[in-house]
C-alpha cells in the first residue's frame, strides 16, 4: 500500500517551548488516520506543518510523494484544509462561501457537487444565509464543503468536532466514511477519545510526543491490566474511597461507574470492608472490558 | 484570471455588507470636506468688535461704519472709557477694540497726528493677529481715500498686494489637497491593513494560504475594490469642492488623477507593508493611524507650512510621501502647472511606490510565523 504522508523525526520549538517532539508517522493511501491528544498536545501545529503552512525546525515529511517544503507549490492545489476555527467569511453566505473556494481553486461548485453533495445537501436550504448565522454542525459541515470543493486528495482537518453537538458530532463521522470511497485520505484531530474508534488508525499525542501509532482495537486491547467497574449510590465517596485503598493503581470517573485497577489480581474481602468502614454498603465492583480511553489514560499516566 | 475575479468580488460583498467600512469610505470624505471647509476655516468672518470713542466725530463714525460694513466685523459693543476694554475682552464679548483718541477727526485733517489704536485678545494668537491685520487694513484704506491729492506731507511708499492664484485668500484652497491626501492614505492604508489582518485574525487565511493562490493574486485581489473606491473618492472630493466652494481644478484634470492613482498605489503598498507587520487588527489601526495619519496631518506641510518647522521636522517630513503629493495636487489645482513643474515630486513618489511594493510582497509570508 502507497504511503499519503511519511513523516520522519519532526520537530518544532516556539520560543523555549519544544511544541513536537520528534514525531515519526505515516499515513496509508484512502484512511483515515486520526490524532488524538488533549488541548495543547501539538495537534494543531503538526497539521499546520502537514498542510505546509508551517516549516518543521528538524526532520522532514513526504506527503502525496512530494517533499513538503519543496513542493508546497504543488501540494497545496492536492490539500483541503480545514484549520480548527472554521475559516468561514462570516459576512458572506453559504452559497457566496462555497462559491468563493471554488473560484479560489480554479473550479465550480457544479464541477464537484457529486463529491460534497451528500454534505452539502444538509444546509442546501440555508444558502442564502450568512455563514454568522449557522448553528456550529452547520458551520462544520460548510466548512467541509468548502475544504472538499476542489476534490483534494488529502483532506486535513483540525479539531472539526470541536464545540459541535453530539448529534452533528456523529453524523459527521458518517460523512468521513462515505468520504473514503471517493479515495480521499482523511487527517483528522480530535481531543475526545471517544472518537478514536471511528478511524482506521490513531496516534495518541500528549506534550508533543506521539505515544502510540497503531488501529484503534489494538490500542484498546494493549491495555495491560485487569480493569473493574465499580458503582455506587454516592459516586463521589466512593471515588475517594476507592483512591485511598492501598492496592489501588488507578481510579478514573467513567461516565455514571469507576473504573478501577489493583495491584491483586482480584480484589476480596479486605477491599470491601475497606469501602463498608468508609461508609459505602451498596458497592457493585464487576471486571469490565477496557476501551480506548483507559487505554489512552494508562499511557498518559506512563508518560508522566 | 478567474480566480482573482472571484476574490474581487468576495471583497466587494466585505465592504457594501458592512456598514463600519461604508461609513468610513463614503462619509469620512464628505465629512472631512466640510469639517475643513467651514468649521477649521482660518478665514475672518463676523469678529466681535468693540469701539471707544473718546472723539465722537463725523470722521470716527464714518470709520466706525466702513469697519462694520464689512463681512468681517461685527460690532459688539460701545465703550465709554477705558476701564471698559479689559473688561469686555475678558468676557469674550469682542475680540479686539478699536480706540479714537481725542479729537481724532480734527487733528488728522490739520495734518496732526491722530491717535488710534487696536487693543486684540492676545490669548488667541492666531485670531489676535488675523483680526488687528484686517482692521489695521480697512483704516489705512480709509487713510488714503480721506487724504486730499498734494495734502500728504510725507510721501508714503504702499505697496499694492495682490494674492496671485487664489485672490481672495480662501482657507479651502489650501485645504482640499490636504483632504484628499488625508482621505487616500486613510482609506489605502488603514482600510487595506484592516481587511488583511482580518482575515488572520478570522483564520481565513491560512486556508487562503493553502490554497495555490500566489501571494500576489491575494494581495492584488484584496486592494483592487480599494483602488477603485479611492478614485471614486478623489473625483467626489473635486466635485464637492467644485459645488461647495468653487473651486475649480485649474489645471489638466486627467493629470491629477493619474498622479491621485500614483498616490494611491504608494498608500496601498503601505497598507499592504502595515498588515504583513501587524498580526491584529488592532495594531493595524495603531500603526496606520499613529504612523501614517498623524504625520499626514502634522508634517507634511498641509496644516503647518514646511518652512517653519525646526529642521529636523524637515528631514523626518521629507521622507513622508504625503508631502510630495500636497504640492502635486496644489501645483496642479490652484497654480494649474503642468507636468513639467511637478516632475520631481512624481519621480519622488514612484520610487517610493517601488520600493513599498517590493518590501510588501517580500514581507507577504507564504507561510505561517
Amino acid at each position: 500500500m502507497s504511503k499519503a504522508i511519511e513523516s520522519s523525526g519532526i520537530c518544532k520549538t516556539f520560543g523555549d517551548r519544544q511544541a513536537l517532539k520528534d514525531i515519526i508517522f505515516d499515513v496509508n493511501e484512502g484512511e483515515i488516520f486520526g490524532f488524538i491528544g488533549p488541548d495543547g498536545a501539538g495537534k494543531t501545529t503538526l497539521f499546520r506543518i502537514i498542510s505546509t503552512l508551517m516549516l518543521p525546525d528538524r526532520g522532514s515529511m513526504t506527503i502525496l510523494g512530494l517533499d513538503s517544503t519543496k513542493g508546497y507549490r504543488k501540494l497545496r492545489e492536492n490539500i483541503g484544509y480545514m484549520p480548527g476555527s472554521f475559516s468561514l467569511y462570516l459576512d458572506l453566505s453559504v452559497e457566496e462561501n462555497l462559491n468563493f473556494y471554488a473560484s479560489v481553486f480554479g473550479t465550480t461548485v457544479e464541477e464537484n457537487y457529486e463529491l460534497i453533495r451528500d454534505i452539502y445537501s444538509h444546509i442546501e436550504p440555508f444558502r442564502k444565509r450568512l455563514a454568522g448565522r449557522l448553528s456550529g454542525g452547520m458551520k462544520q459541515k460548510l466548512a467541509l464543503s468548502c475544504a472538499l470543493i476542489h476534490k483534494p486528495r488529502l483532506l486535513v482537518l483540525d479539531e472539526p468536532t470541536t464545540g459541535v453537538d453530539t448529534v452533528s458530532r456523529t453524523e459527521f463521522w458518517e460523512m468521513l466514511r462515505k468520504l473514503k470511497q471517493h479515495d480521499i485520505t482523511i487527517v483528522i484531530s480530535t481531543p475526545y477519545v471517544d472518537e478514536a474508534m471511528n478511524c482506521d488508525r490513531v496516534a495518541l499525542i500528549q506534550d508533543g510526543k506521539l505515544m502510540s501509532v497503531d488501529k484503534p482495537q489494538n490500542i484498546r486491547d494493549g491495555f495491560s491490566r485487569k480493569l473493574f467497574s465499580a458503582r455506587a449510590g454516592d459516586k463521589y465517596r466512593l471515588l475517594l474511597a476507592l483512591r485511598n485503598y492501598p492496592a489501588t493503581l488507578s481510579v478514573f470517573p467513567f461516565g455514571d461507574s469507576i473504573h478501577v485497577t489493583f495491584s491483586e489480581e482480584t480484589p476480596g474481602r479486605e477491599l470491601s470492608e475497606h469501602l463498608l468502614r468508609a461508609g459505602i454498603a451498596d458497592a457493585v465492583i464487576s471486571e469490565t472490558k477496557a476501551g480506548i480511553e483507559d487505554r489512552f489514560l494508562e499511557l498518559m499516566e506512563k508518560n508522566e | 484570471m478567474k480566480r482573482f475575479l472571484g476574490f474581487v468580488r468576495k471583497e466587494f460583498i466585505h465592504i457594501f455588507r458592512d456598514v463600519r467600512t461604508l461609513v468610513i469610505i463614503f462619509g469620512i470624505p464628505a465629512i472631512m470636506i466640510i469639517l475643513f471647509g467651514y468649521v477649521v476655516s482660518t478665514d475672518l468672518k463676523d469678529a466681535s468688535l468693540a469701539f471707544l470713542d473718546l472723539s465722537k466725530d463725523d470722521v470716527t463714525s464714518e470709520l466706525i461704519e466702513r469697519t462694520c460694513s464689512s463681512d468681517f466685523f461685527r460690532k459688539t459693543a460701545d465703550l465709554s472709557g477705558y476701564h471698559e476694554v479689559d473688561r469686555v475682552l475678558k468676557s469674550g464679548k469682542a475680540k479686539v477694540v478699536i480706540v479714537f483718541g481725542e479729537n481724532f477727526g480734527r487733528n488728522l485733517e490739520s495734518g496732526k497726528n491722530a491717535s488710534l489704536s487696536i487693543i486684540a485678545d492676545g490669548s488667541e494668537p492666531n485670531t489676535a493677529a488675523l483680526v488687528s491685520t484686517y482692521a489695521n487694513a480697512i483704516i489705512s484704506g480709509f487713510s488714503q481715500l480721506s487724504m486730499p491729492a498734494g495734502q500728504a506731507s510725507i510721501p508714503v511708499i504702499v505697496p499694492e498686494v495682490r494674492m496671485f492664484y487664489n485672490p481672495s485668500l480662501k482657507s479651502q484652497f489650501m485645504f482640499v489637497p490636504g483632504v484628499i491626501t488625508m482621505v487616500l492614505t486613510l482609506i489605502c492604508a488603514l482600510m487595506t491593513s484592516i481587511t488583511l489582518t482580518r482575515e488572520k485574525e478570522f483564520g481565513t487565511m491560512e486556508v487562503l494560504l493553502v490554497s495555490p493562490l500566489k501571494p500576489v493574486q491575494i494581495i492584488l485581489g484584496k486592494v483592487t475594490p480599494y483602488f477603485f473606491l479611492s478614485i471614486v473618492n478623489v473625483v467626489t472630493i473635486l466635485v464637492l469642492s467644485r459645488l461647495v466652494f468653487g473651486l475649480p481644478v485649474k489645471g489638466s484634470l486627467i493629470l491629477l488623477l493619474a498622479e491621485s492613482m500614483l498616490y494611491i498605489f504608494l498608500s496601498l503598498s503601505i497598507g499592504i507593508l502595515i498588515s504583513a507587520v501587524a498580526k491584529t487588527m488592532q495594531q493595524a489601526i495603531f500603526i496606520s493611524l499613529v504612523g501614517m495619519m498623524l504625520p499626514t496631518v502634522l508634517l507634511s506641510g498641509f496644516i503647518f507650512p514646511i518652512e517653519n518647522m525646526p529642521k529636523i521636522y524637515d528631514w523626518v517630513s521629507s521622507v513622508l510621501p504625503p508631502r510630495y503629493f500636497i504640492v502635486i495636487i496644489k501645483n496642479i489645482m490652484i497654480k494649474g502647472t503642468g507636468f513639467a513643474h511637478v516632475w520631481k515630486e512624481t519621480l519622488i513618489l514612484i520610487l517610493m511606490t517601488v520600493i513599498m511594493m517590493g518590501l510588501a510582497v517580500r514581507k507577504f509570508s507564504i507561510r505561517l510565523q
